[in-house]
């Protein structure tokens, strides 16, 4: 428990909700990053710029984070090249299946008591803790 | 309040009310503030997230705050928001109607939280360490993009919003 940071991450909380609410206030969307990517990834007339802007500003604050409070991006879990493409492609693929991961079937598809939300949640939370007990209790944080 | 199923078609045109440079700005706009709140909420972080999802372990409670908080303030603001005839900048709010659970939902999210599980990374903070430039962001950004298109050449007929 010694890293547990109730504080920021409430704060943090709020501000990816009211970036989902404004999505939602302004624009009439779901604040949904896989589908946003995925809607990318096809190219659609008309359908590019807002999808690139958006991404675009994910990326500014990354970089933000780089300069000014790198320790925000550390990463300490060290996964080899290869788990961490395996674990992409796993990511990516699921995620189009199921139509949404972690923003759109998380935090917007739970906030309207979507079924098929709170299913996703359900499925995605439980292989996500089997995935980290074998990764980090039976393999040890090698791989 | 006018809603339309999230589908294949392209979105309607914006509403003329504010001027297109404004519409495009604030999309920027939004994307930055989700990614400075998954920052400050340590979603950023790989092993914070495999630190909650490893329950065994030394576990991290951070990230149900993160989805307590954002659904918090969504779930407020969200029935409020529909009641509006229309969003500002565009002519229609596009909410997902599907209902039913199939096979592609479950097994779909289940893919997803193994990766989830393996890396430590979803979709936005995989977006957000690229900004970075951190190597296993990069990585699992393209391996994920990869595996979005795989799936798309395969199936061409897969939905693109949430």
């Amino acid at each position: 428990m010694d890293q547990f940071t109730p504080i920021a991450s409430t704060i943090g909380g709020l501000l990816i909700g009211l970036s989902a609410s404004l999505m939602l206030l302004l624009h009439g969307r779901i604040a949904g990053i896989s589908g946003i990517l995925g809607g990318l990834l096809k190219r659609r007339a008309g359908d590019v710029a807002w999808r690139l802007l958006f991404l675009g500003g994910l990326v500014a604050g990354g970089l933000v984070f780089a300069l000014v409070s790198p320790d925000l991006l550390t990463d300490d879990l060290q996964r080899s090249t290869a788990t961490t493409a395996g674990a992409g492609l796993l990511v990516g693929i699921g995620t189009r299946l199921s139509q949404g991961c972690t923003s759109g079937h998380g935090v917007c598809g739970l906030s309207r008591f979507s079924p098929r939300s709170a299913v996703a949640v359900v499925t995605f939370m439980g292989t996500g803790v089997v995935a980290a007990y074998i990764s980090q209790r039976i393999l040890g944080g090698a791989l | 309040m006018t809603t339309t199923p999230a589908s294949d078609t392209p979105p309607p045109a914006a509403a003329p009310r504010f001027p297109p440079l404004v519409t495009l700005a604030s999309y920027f706009g939004i994307g930055a503030l989700c990614a400075v709140g998954l920052g400050i909420s340590g979603m950023t972080r790989p092993e914070k997230v495999v630190n909650f999802l490893d329950v065994t372990g030394n576990w991290d409670p951070s990230l149900m705050c993160v989805m307590g908080g954002a659904i918090a303030i969504h779930l407020a603001l969200y029935k409020w928001i529909l009641k509006r005839d229309s969003p500002l900048m565009a002519s229609v709010f596009q909410i997902p109607q599907q209902r039913t659970i199939t096979g592609r939902l479950v097994g779909g999210a289940a893919l997803f939280g193994l990766g989830w599980g393996l890396s430590g990374f979803c979709p936005g903070p995989g977006v957000v360490g690229t900004g970075g430039l951190g190597s296993s962001a990069i990585v699992f950004v393209i391996a994920m993009l990869v595996g979005m298109q795989t799936l798309h050449m395969l199936d061409p007929a897969t939905p693109s919003e949430s």
